[in-house]
C-alpha cells in the first residue's frame, strides 16, 4: 500500500512544479522582471505587460486552480482515492 | 429620495439581513462553533472567503492606492491574489484531510511541542489584532461620511452587529452571513465601475473599457494613452510605467502572496467544508470571487484618475462641485492657493502643487464625481460596510479559537468540557470584540504601517512552517522552532527599526539590497527555509506517530 502512495505522491509533486511554474513565471517573470519588454507588444489600448501585471496573472491564478482541480481528479480516479461526499449522502437519506 | 434616507434604508435592510442569518445560524457545538460543523458547501464557502478577505481595505482603499502608484500597484493586484494558487496547491486540501479546527492545532500537532503551538498562537493573536483595527476604523469612516454620525457611534453600531453574528452562531454564523455581504460588496462595487466604464468608454465592461478608446464626447483616443499624456504633462511618471525598482516590486508582491497564504484567518475557512475535494473546489471559486473585484479595480483607478485630474486641474477654486466641498469639509481634500490665482494646479512638483486627495476618495467619491444617481452612492455605504465586517468577524473568531482552544483546551487546562470550552470561546469573541472597538475608535497611529507587519509575519513564520510540515518528512521540531523564531525576529527588526525607531531612514537608500520593510517578509521567509533545512539536518528526525500522520494527509481519504 505504501508503495503505490509514494507513487501517487510522486505523481502529486509532479502536478505542482508543472503548475506552480507556469504561476512563477506569470507573476515574477512576466509582470515584473520582463514587463518593459513585454509592454512593446500592444493589445487593444493595452500595453500587454501592463495588461499581465494588472489584468492577465489574475486570470492565470483562477484558471490554475481549476486545471488543479481536474488534474487531482483524473490522478485521485486512477489510484481509486474517492472520497466520500457527505453533503450529497446526507441529502439523499433525508429524501428517501 | 435625499442621499441620506436612502442610505439609511440601504444600510437598515442589509443590517436586519444580517441579524436574521445569525438568528437562524445558532452554533451549539464547538465543531460547529469552529469550523461550522465542516458542513459548508464549497460554493459558499467560496463566496465567505471572497467577503473574508476583501476588507475595507480592497473595498474602500485598493482602487485609490492603484490609481496612485500605476502600475507599481500590481503588487497589491498580484499579491493578494495569488497567494490562492499556493493555498489551493501546496496547503488547504492537506489541511483539510489533517482535520482539526486552527492552525496552531496543526503547527503544535504536526512538530510534537506546545512551544511550536505558543509560539503560533502569538503569532495568530498578532496578526488578526493589526488588521481588525483597521476594519472597526473603516466602518467608523463610512457611517460617519455617510450616515453623518459620530465616528465613535458608527464603530459602536458595527461592534453590536459583528458581536451579535459571531457569539451566537461563531464560524456558522459568521460563514452565511458573509456569504450575504459578499453579494452586498460586490454589488455595490460593480454598479458604479459598469456606469463609469459606460460614460467614459461606452464599454459595459470596467475590465475591457479602460483598454478602449474614449468616448467621442471626452476626445477620442485610447484613454490609457490618453492617462499617461496627463500624467506627463503635469510632471508625473507615465501611469502604465513603474518607478520602483524591479526588485522591491518583486520582494513586495512574494511577502504580500505568502503572507496571504499564511495568515489564519484565511486557511481556517478551509476547514469549514465537508471533504479535501472540496477544500480544493472552493479555492478556486473563491479566487473566482475575488478576481471579480481584483480585476475591477484597476480599471476604477484608470476611470477616476482621468476624471479628477479632468475635473480639478486648472479649475476656478469656487466653480468646484458640491462633492469637493464635503469631502474638504472632512479634510480628506485639502487646497493651498499657492499663487493666489483662485485656480487649482494640480501636478507633480510639491512646491507648486495646490491640491491633496486622500486616496480613499477614489472610490468613496467616485459615484458623485461621475455624476451618478443617488442610490448608486448610497449602495458604496452598504458595500463599504459589507467589507467590513466580514473581515472583522472572521479575525475575531480566529483570535478567539486561539484563546479558547489552543491556549485554553490544548494546553492549560486540557479537562474542560466542551461547553466549557464554548463558553470561553464565547467570552473570548466578547473581549476581542471589545478590544478591536477600542482601536477603532482610539486608533493607533500607526495602522497603515503594522499591515506590512501583519503580511510579513505571516509569510515568515507561518507559511514555511506549513509548508514544510507537509512536504518535508524529516522537518522536525527544532528545525521548525529555530526557523520561525529566526523569521519573525528578522522581520520584525526590519520593519520596526525603519517603521517605529528610526522612521526618517526609511527610504530606498537605506534599505537592506533596495528591500523596502513591505517586501523585507520575503527575505524573512527564506530565511526561515534555510534555518529549518540546516537545524533539521542536525537534530533527531520526528517520532514515527508524526510521520505516518504526515504521510497520511498526503493521500485523500485515509484516516489520519
Amino acid at each position: 500500500m505504501r508503495e503505490d502512495d509514494n507513487k501517487y505522491w510522486q505523481e502529486n509533486i509532479r502536478i505542482l512544479k508543472i503548475l506552480l511554474g507556469i504561476w512563477f513565471v506569470v507573476s515574477f517573470l512576466m509582470s515584473v522582471i520582463f514587463v518593459d519588454q513585454l509592454d512593446v507588444i500592444r493589445i487593444g489600448g493595452f500595453k500587454f505587460g501592463f495588461w499581465m501585471a494588472q489584468q492577465g496573472s489574475i486570470y492565470v491564478y483562477v484558471i490554475l486552480i481549476f486545471v488543479y482541480l481536474k488534474m487531482m481528479d483524473n490522478l485521485n480516479h486512477k489510484y481509486h482515492h474517492e472520497e466520500k461526499d457527505i453533503l450529497a449522502e446526507e441529502k439523499s437519506d433525508q429524501a428517501s | 429620495m435625499s442621499l441620506q434616507l436612502l442610505t439609511y434604508i440601504f444600510v437598515g435592510i442589509t443590517f436586519i439581513v444580517y441579524i436574521g442569518i445569525a438568528i437562524w445560524s445558532r452554533a451549539s457545538s464547538t465543531q460547529e462553533f469552529y469550523i461550522a460543523g465542516a458542513h459548508v458547501p464549497p460554493l459558499a464557502n467560496g463566496l465567505a472567503t471572497a467577503a473574508d478577505w476583501m476588507s475595507a481595505a480592497s473595498f474602500i482603499s485598493m482602487a485609490g492606492i492603484v490609481s496612485y502608484m500605476g502600475r507599481d500597484g500590481s503588487v497589491y493586484l498580484m499579491g493578494w491574489t495569488g497567494g490562492y494558487v499556493l493555498l489551493a496547491l501546496m496547503i488547504a486540501p492537506y489541511l483539510r484531510d489533517f482535520g482539526k479546527f486552527t492552525v496552531p492545532d496543526f503547527i503544535g500537532d504536526r512538530y510534537y511541542s506546545q512551544l511550536a503551538r505558543m509560539v503560533a498562537v502569538v503569532c495568530a493573536i498578532f496578526v488578526s489584532f493589526t488588521y481588525v483595527a483597521g476594519q472597526m476604523r473603516g466602518v467608523g469612516v463610512v457611517f460617519s461620511r455617510f450616515l453623518e454620525v459620530d465616528i465613535n457611534l458608527g464603530v459602536l453600531i458595527g461592534m453590536t452587529i459583528v458581536f451579535f453574528y459571531a457569539v451566537l452562531g461563531g464560524m456558522k454564523g459568521i460563514t452565511y452571513t458573509q456569504v450575504a455581504q459578499y453579494c452586498v460588496l460586490i454589488f455595490a462595487y460593480m454598479v458604479p465601475a459598469v456606469f463609469i466604464s459606460i460614460l467614459m468608454t461606452g464599454n459595459v465592461i470596467p475590465q475591457i473599457g479602460f483598454g478602449s478608446e474614449l468616448n467621442e464626447s471626452m476626445g477620442g483616443g485610447y484613454l490609457l494613452d490618453r492617462l499617461d499624456g496627463l500624467h506627463q504633462e503635469l510632471g508625473f511618471a507615465a501611469y502604465t510605467a513603474g518607478v520602483r525598482s524591479s526588485l522591491d516590486v518583486l520582494f513586495i508582491t512574494a511577502a504580500l502572496i505568502m503572507g496571504t497564504a499564511g495568515l489564519p484567518h484565511v486557511i481556517i475557512r478551509f476547514f469549514t467544508v465537508p471533504s479535501v475535494r472540496a477544500a480544493r473546489k472552493s479555492a478556486g471559486y473563491a479566487l473566482f470571487f475575488i478576481a471579480i473585484l481584483y480585476t475591477t479595480a484597476p480599471a476604477i483607478a484608470a476611470f477616476a484618475r482621468t476624471n479628477l485630474i479632468n475635473t480639478v486641474n486648472n479649475a476656478v477654486y469656487t466653480e468646484m462641485p458640491v462633492w469637493f466641498r464635503t469631502w474638504e469639509n472632512i479634510n480628506l481634500i485639502t487646497f493651498d492657493d499657492k499663487n493666489g490665482d483662485g485656480r487649482i494646479q494640480y501636478v507633480a512638483d510639491p512646491d507648486i502643487n495646490e491640491l491633496n486627495v486622500d486616496r480613499d476618495i477614489i472610490v468613496l467619491a467616485n459615484p458623485e464625481i461621475a455624476q451618478l444617481p443617488n442610490w448608486v452612492i448610497a449602495l458604496i455605504a452598504a458595500g463599504g460596510l459589507a467589507a467590513a465586517l466580514s473581515t472583522a468577524a472572521g479575525l475575531l473568531l480566529v483570535i478567539s479559537t486561539s484563546i479558547s482552544h489552543d491556549l485554553l483546551k490544548r494546553n492549560l487546562m486540557p479537562n474542560i468540557s466542551e461547553k466549557q470550552e464554548l463558553k470561553f470561546a464565547r467570552i473570548a469573541i466578547f473581549f476581542a470584540v471589545c478590544i478591536a472597538g477600542y482601536f477603532g475608535i482610539n486608533p493607533p497611529g500607526f495602522v497603515a504601517q503594522v499591515v506590512a507587519f501583519a503580511f510579513g509575519l505571516a509569510a515568515s513564520s507561518f507559511f514555511p512552517a506549513i509548508v514544510l510540515g507537509i512536504f518535508s518528512v524529516r522537518m522536525n521540531k527544532e528545525g521548525a522552532v529555530s526557523g520561525m523564531i529566526a523569521g519573525i525576529v528578522f522581520t520584525a527588526t526590519y520593519i520596526i527599526y525603519f517603521k517605529f525607531i528610526n522612521p526618517a531612514a526609511d527610504t530606498a537608500e537605506n534599505w537592506w539590497f533596495g528591500i523596502s520593510p513591505e517586501g523585507i517578509g520575503t527575505v524573512g521567509m527564506l530565511l526561515n527555509f534555510i534555518i529549518s533545512v540546516v537545524v533539521c539536518r542536525f537534530t533527531p528526525a520526528p517520532p514515527q506517530d508524526v510521520v505516518d500522520m504526515v504521510l497520511d494527509i498526503r493521500v485523500p481519504g485515509k484516516p489520519s
